[in-house]
């Protein structure tokens, strides 16, 4: 039993060790040098004798039984030597040790699988306002990836979006020195007074906000930062559809923006989704066969969620019944997902914090005024351009959706991420 | 009101076609069951080629096209790139020279250049190649901001028709009914009485290098896959960048229905021609690849004119992967049989009443 987990996560580190338990031979890929994902990144340590992690390895296609990636770090001499080596890039755990597997060539490879776990995780929404192209404006998750890194930040930073994750970013940047200048939650805490069935289930999670009691005196909620000139940010206190009613100017260098994730879910352009998120069963599985699915690429629930996750959709790809442990703690975060979906859903007086030059798009520059009256999501980009750059609407193409109002066709990607054409022209023959 | 004419598909044919009728006066509604260039149109290049058609009626209805695109093409990214035909083997040289010799006497501009020639004017071409032909009336638009303009001032209805009996259609939010039906439905023409098939074409696109690639280049195998009609898959080398400094990559043509799974075996052939045609493609990446169903007759004439069998019902489809090239031409001969003008090419070639496609 061959399974493959795309993602070193907490979701795919829970599944790759569950499937390895359970006697499957797992092979584990993610794009990082190190597991633990944005999550845990830097303070995960993952080893299991029954797991081949191959680090620095994007996945870029699906294709059948066959999972395609490629190695994204060494020097192109090493893939010929490999290759003058017998090395035909099928990746047997029986024939290859892990010693050999650190070795392994850049360049595209194909691994066989029986079952796929994919556990891709998120990444930030931005939303846009004046300024937010310029210089010193980054999303919130790339402001933790900084201060994982340990960057040292003399600079005086806000951040702004919506959800939870603001607290952890705002603390992370306080501890690497810089001057935190305010923290901007768009949304009203009010909104969690509906949600008790998903706090009561949840009280750990409440806990939790005691680790960031640092920041929260610097918490403004119902506020957003709506434009930057230079040094100069302009926060507006919102209303329930979070148009503006006021406005003051801050001083402050950096922006961190964050309203939330969209999952990266480009592997599987033909699963069933709701939203942009792979509809799963309870044992994790997509509608795609042998393909399962954990973590933020299944609702956005955190940590604990998707790590139950992981070990559903590692045991029932090795064929085993699902913990009881693990089945009630999906429970439980589900009821948190799903009010957290309701407390932190992006409203759309947002809308209004754009002039008719806001670039919508960075990667084509595409303003506002130039989105078309499209119908739909493929004649905007092709009419306007949006969504058509480097980043193939990654950032942009929910938020131009929204403001167009043709339906978002969530992430129909055929290749998850860029490849150069020699990687594909030198792709392995298929053999069966 | 009842339009005198409703369109089905608001793809570049039926946006020329509902364009053509409109100028002559009638009132047309286009119906789309997903809105204007959802299908086909967007999933090519936009191209506008007649280097690649042997001297017939289908040259003919390319020449004719070409003649009327620039000033439709307002907004549409016009560009009078030309193309670069290229032998990349000495057993290819004849024939890539022949052809351009009978194209001349069809009247195309197809000059025979010499490999330093077509190095000059594509600096990163491979220089192994053994001839070239530089075609100057080819051309390139946005299909999609093309369809847009062609449409402007018509109302498109989003609704999928389920049948039509050539003066009614019949649709998912009720019967329309009409003088006369235009079926412009591409690869699904085949749900209104004639035989036109999907063949799959798919398109690498790559992150933006502008400048490195001027004209629409192409190897001389591509005319022999396009007149193919092996269901295998055929690929070609077709290399063009768009306006945006991105790089397309074509061709291939595979029959499977309307399967639209991207397969590695046409991505890595897709690579591996536009490598052997520019080197430093190699290290270029590809950020996102699409595909398309072409609507194909079998014997791979467009189907343009009235259903003997259905009076009242319309043909325009079957233009393969050439429908934007072709479409201004389209428009303008069913609009002119429609209303009785002389045509601007013979239309018998391609009536409807053909064996191969009345089954």
């Amino acid at each position: 039993m061959r399974i493959v987990v795309v993602g070193a996560g907490p979701a795919g580190m829970a599944a790759a060790r569950t499937a390895a338990d359970a006697g499957a031979s797992v092979v584990m890929v993610d794009s990082e040098p190190e597991a633990g994902g944005q999550y845990l990144r830097g303070r995960a340590r993952f080893g299991h004798a029954g797991v081949t992690h191959l680090k620095n390895t994007e996945a870029w296609l699906v294709e059948g039984d066959v999972l395609h990636v490629r190695r994204t770090d060494l020097p192109r001499d090493e893939t010929s030597r490999l290759a003058d080596s017998g090395w035909d890039g099928a990746l047997d755990r029986e024939r290859l040790s892990q010693d050999e597997t650190s070795r392994l060539a850049p360049g595209p490879r194909r691994l066989r699988f029986d079952a796929l776990i994919i556990a891709t995780g998120a990444y930030d929404r931005p939303l846009p306002f004046p300024g937010w192209d310029g210089p010193g404006v980054i999303t919130a998750g790339a402001a933790q990836a900084l201060a994982k890194q340990g960057v040292t930040l003399a600079e005086r930073v806000v951040v702004t979006g919506t959800g939870p994750f603001l607290l952890p970013v705002a603390t992370a940047l306080q501890d690497l020195g810089a001057t935190l200048v305010g923290v901007y939650e768009a949304s009203s805490p009010t909104r969690w007074l509906r949600e008790a069935r998903a706090i009561t289930a949840n009280r750990h999670k409440i806990g939790e906000l005691a680790r960031y009691r640092k920041v929260l005196p610097r918490l403004e909620t119902r506020s957003a930062v709506i434009a930057k000139h230079g040094d100069r940010v302009t926060v507006a206190k919102l209303d329930g559809q979070w148009r503006p009613v006021s406005h003051r100017t801050v001083q402050a260098d950096l922006v961190c923006i964050g309203y939330g994730f969209l999952p990266r879910t480009d592997l599987l352009p033909d699963a069933r989704r709701t939203g942009d998120f792979y509809d799963v069963d309870e044992r994790q599985r997509t509608s795609v066969e042998n393909v399962y699915a954990a973590g933020e690429v299944t609702g956005i629930g955190g940590a604990d969620l998707a790590e139950a996750e992981g070990v559903i959709a590692g045991a029932a790809a090795a064929g085993q019944d699902p913990p009881a442990k693990a089945v009630e703690a999906v429970r439980r975060g589900r009821l948190f997902a799903q009010a957290l979906a309701r407390a932190h859903a992006v409203q759309p007086g947002w809308q209004t914090w754009l002039d008719p030059d806001t670039t919508v798009c960075r990667c084509e520059k595409v303003r506002l005024e130039d989105l078309t009256d499209a119908v739909s999501m493929r004649e905007l980009k092709l009419s306007s351009r949006v969504a058509m750059g480097r980043c193939q609407g990654r950032i942009c193409g929910r938020n131009a959706a929204d403001l167009t109002g043709v339906p978002f066709d969530g992430q129909r990607r055929v290749i998850a991420v860029p490849i150069p054409l020699g990687e594909l022209a030198a792709l392995p023959e298929e053999k069966s | 009101m009842q339009p005198d004419v409703v369109v089905m598909g608001a793809g570049i044919i039926g946006a020329a076609c509902a364009q053509a009728l409109k100028a002559r006066g009638l009132g047309v509604l286009v119906v789309d069951r997903h809105g204007p260039a959802s299908g086909t149109s967007a999933a090519g290049e936009g191209n506008v080629l007649v280097s690649d058609k042997e001297p017939g009626p289908e040259l003919g209805l390319a020449l004719a096209s070409r003649d009327l695109w620039p000033e439709l093409a307002e907004d549409a990214e016009w560009e009078e790139k030309g193309g670069l035909v290229v032998a990349t083997t000495s057993g290819a040289v004849v024939p890539l020279q022949a052809f351009a010799a009978a194209q001349r006497a069809a009247g195309v501009d197809a000059c025979e250049i010499t490999a330093a020639d077509a190095l000059a004017r594509e600096p990163h071409l491979n220089p192994e190649i053994t001839a070239a032909v530089h075609y100057l009336q080819d051309a390139q638009l946005n299909p999609v901001k093309a369809t847009r303009t062609l449409l402007r001032g018509i109302e498109v209805r989003r609704t999928e028709v389920s049948k039509t009996d050539g003066r009614s259609v019949m649709t998912a939010d009720g019967v329309i009914s009409c003088g006369a039906v235009v079926n412009a439905t591409g690869p699904w023409a085949g749900n209104f009485g004639v035989n036109v098939l999907p063949r799959r074409g798919v398109v690498l696109v790559t992150t933006p290098i502008p400048g490195t690639i001027r004209h629409k280049v192409y190897d001389a195998d591509y005319v022999g896959a396009v007149a193919s009609g092996d269901a295998d898959l055929q690929t070609s080398g077709v290399v063009e960048s768009t306006q945006a400094g991105t790089v397309l990559i074509g061709s291939s043509r595979q029959r499977k229905g309307f399967d639209d799974t991207i397969e590695t075996k046409v991505l890595k052939a897709l690579a591996r021609k536009a490598i052997a045609m520019f080197p430093m493609l190699s290290d270029v990446p590809v950020m996102r690849a699409y595909g398309g169903f072409r609507p194909y007759a079998p014997d791979h004439l467009p189907i343009i004119g009235e259903d003997p069998r259905t009076p009242g019902l319309w043909h325009a489809t079957g233009h393969e992967g050439a429908g934007v090239g072709l479409a201004p031409a389209t428009g303008r001969l069913l609009a002119q049989l429609f209303t009785g003008e002389d045509p601007l090419v013979d239309p018998r070639p391609f009536r409807v009443d053909r064996p191969e496609v009345m089954v």
